[in-house]
């Protein structure tokens, strides 16, 4: 019910986007949220694009989780 | 940027996984309170890759599941009514209530549309001018704001004969019932899109007034694996707190704007909760200034019929202290083809979910 998938902004005009996922585009409302722009990634629930997708923080997320495999892989190779 | 993909890659759930299994020293119990954490849990068959110490159960978070059989029979006897259109999200379609369904309802000619969005529901309304159009409100913070911003603009366009049948509900009430109705959760695993909206605030009473860690989550399984990890963390330390793991998309204020419309529209009012009965502040009703779009009080409801007596435990599953597998009714007398209850309905549904995923293999 709350399902909100991530889609790119194509197009803007009179308070809706365009939106693309995958090879479907959608035709969202902007009222909820401020300052979108073409080329953004927003989620997209109901209709509305409910929160802009933030890329830099999904990186960082994947980082600290790539890292833990970086700190077991030091620690099997001074045990050895 | 298909960054959905890199939370879904098996190198990363190995990790997790193998980092899980040297953290989880105790037992641990995580509740998720989100129909999409449901799904994905079950769909990733994440309870099979966990080490048996940890139980992940399913809490009041499919708005289906929860909605009131009195807001159903409503919902249907407005689709008798001459000159009414209903419009309705999809899920809503199935769920049983005094011998009948939407769907049912629909099947025979009642007048229910399916809608994606309240905006297919308004145009429906500048389209059919002799009609009046009721949009059945459900869902939580995720989807009230854009009712609300549905509201608004019926307003700006001059549809009079737009209203909506409000059973919006909110999700701290109904977490704290959890709690209080007496519990072994050890953290919470807390909704990504409804926090996208309120940022991750609501959830401080938890840790503060009852020691329940929790972690805002995403929907990959990626997300979910570090979430239960960053839970078991809180639990080892002894030092529960609101982390947010999906920082993607949820940022510490929320989306201010879409709060601020809700609450432009919306009062909190009190709300019945299949498995909780009423939950006080639970709900959001329409404010005075706009109950004139408000069918419950323009189209006042049937009177109250005698819940039918059913051995469904969709209640005590969405508390959390029983299980599908515990209700005599799950896989015989209650199936997604043929559903007993809320729970199995919906896709969300602890019993759908858990009947798809598990009793398949």
């Amino acid at each position: 019910m709350c399902l909100s998938i991530p889609v790119r902004i194509v197009t803007i005009e009179g308070g809706f986007a365009t939106v693309s996922f995958g090879e479907n585009t959608y035709r969202a409302s902007l009222q909820l949220l401020e300052g979108m722009k073409p080329g953004d990634y927003v989620l997209l629930h109901a209709g509305f694009a409910i929160q802009k997708l933030d890329r830099q923080e999904a990186e960082e997320t994947l980082r600290l989780i790539d890292e833990m495999q970086d700190l077991s892989d030091g620690k099997s190779g001074s045990d050895q | 940027m298909d960054i959905s993909k890199e939370f879904r890659e098996r190198g990363r759930v190995d990790i997790l996984l193998r980092q899980i299994r040297q953290e989880a020293t105790e037992k641990y119990i995580f509740m998720e309170v989100c129909g999409g954490h449901t799904t994905a849990i079950h769909s990733y068959g994440i309870p099979g890759l966990l080490p048996g110490s940890i139980n992940l159960i399913s809490g009041p978070g499919c708005p289906v599941c929860v909605t009131s059989e009195s807001f159903l029979d409503h919902a249907i006897a407005l689709s008798a009514m001459p000159g009414i259109l209903v419009a309705t999200f999809g899920d809503l379609l199935r769920v049983p209530g005094g011998g009948t369904s939407l769907e049912k309802e629909k099947a025979a000619g009642a007048s229910i549309i399916v809608v994606y969005s309240i905006n297919e529901a308004l145009d429906l309304a500048a389209k059919n001018k002799d009609k009046m159009v009721v949009f059945l409100a459900i869902g939580f913070e995720t989807t009230a704001p854009g009712t609300a911003a549905g509201v608004l603009d019926a307003g700006k366009r001059g549809l009079a004969n737009f209203f909506i049948l409000s059973a919006h509900k909110i999700m701290p009430p109904a977490m704290r019932a959890v709690v209080e109705g007496g519990t072994n959760v050890n953290g919470f695993i807390c909704p990504g899109h409804v926090s996208a909206i309120t940022g991750s605030g609501i959830y401080g009473f938890l840790p503060d007034d009852f020691g329940i860690g929790c972690v805002i989550s995403g929907f990959e399984p990626v997300d979910i694996l570090q979430s239960v990890l960053m839970l078991i963390r809180q639990v080892n330390r002894k030092d529960p707190g609101v982390e947010v793991q999906y920082t993607r998309a949820v940022r510490p204020e929320g989306n201010p704007k879409a709060m601020n419309i809700m609450k432009q529209v919306f009062k909190v009012s009190d709300q019945w909760w299949r498995g909780f009965g009423t939950i006080p502040g639970s709900g959001l009703q329409l404010k005075p200034e706009y109950e004139k779009s408000d069918a419950g009080k323009v189209f006042p409801a049937p009177p109250q019929r005698q819940p039918v007596e059913s051995l469904c435990m969709c209640g005590s599953i969405l508390r959390g202290t029983h299980t599908p597998a515990d209700c005599p009714l799950f896989g015989t007398g209650c199936t997604p083809a043929d559903p007993a209850g809320a729970c199995m309905v919906s896709a969300e549904g602890a019993c759908h979910a858990f009947h798809k995923y598990t009793m398949s293999l």
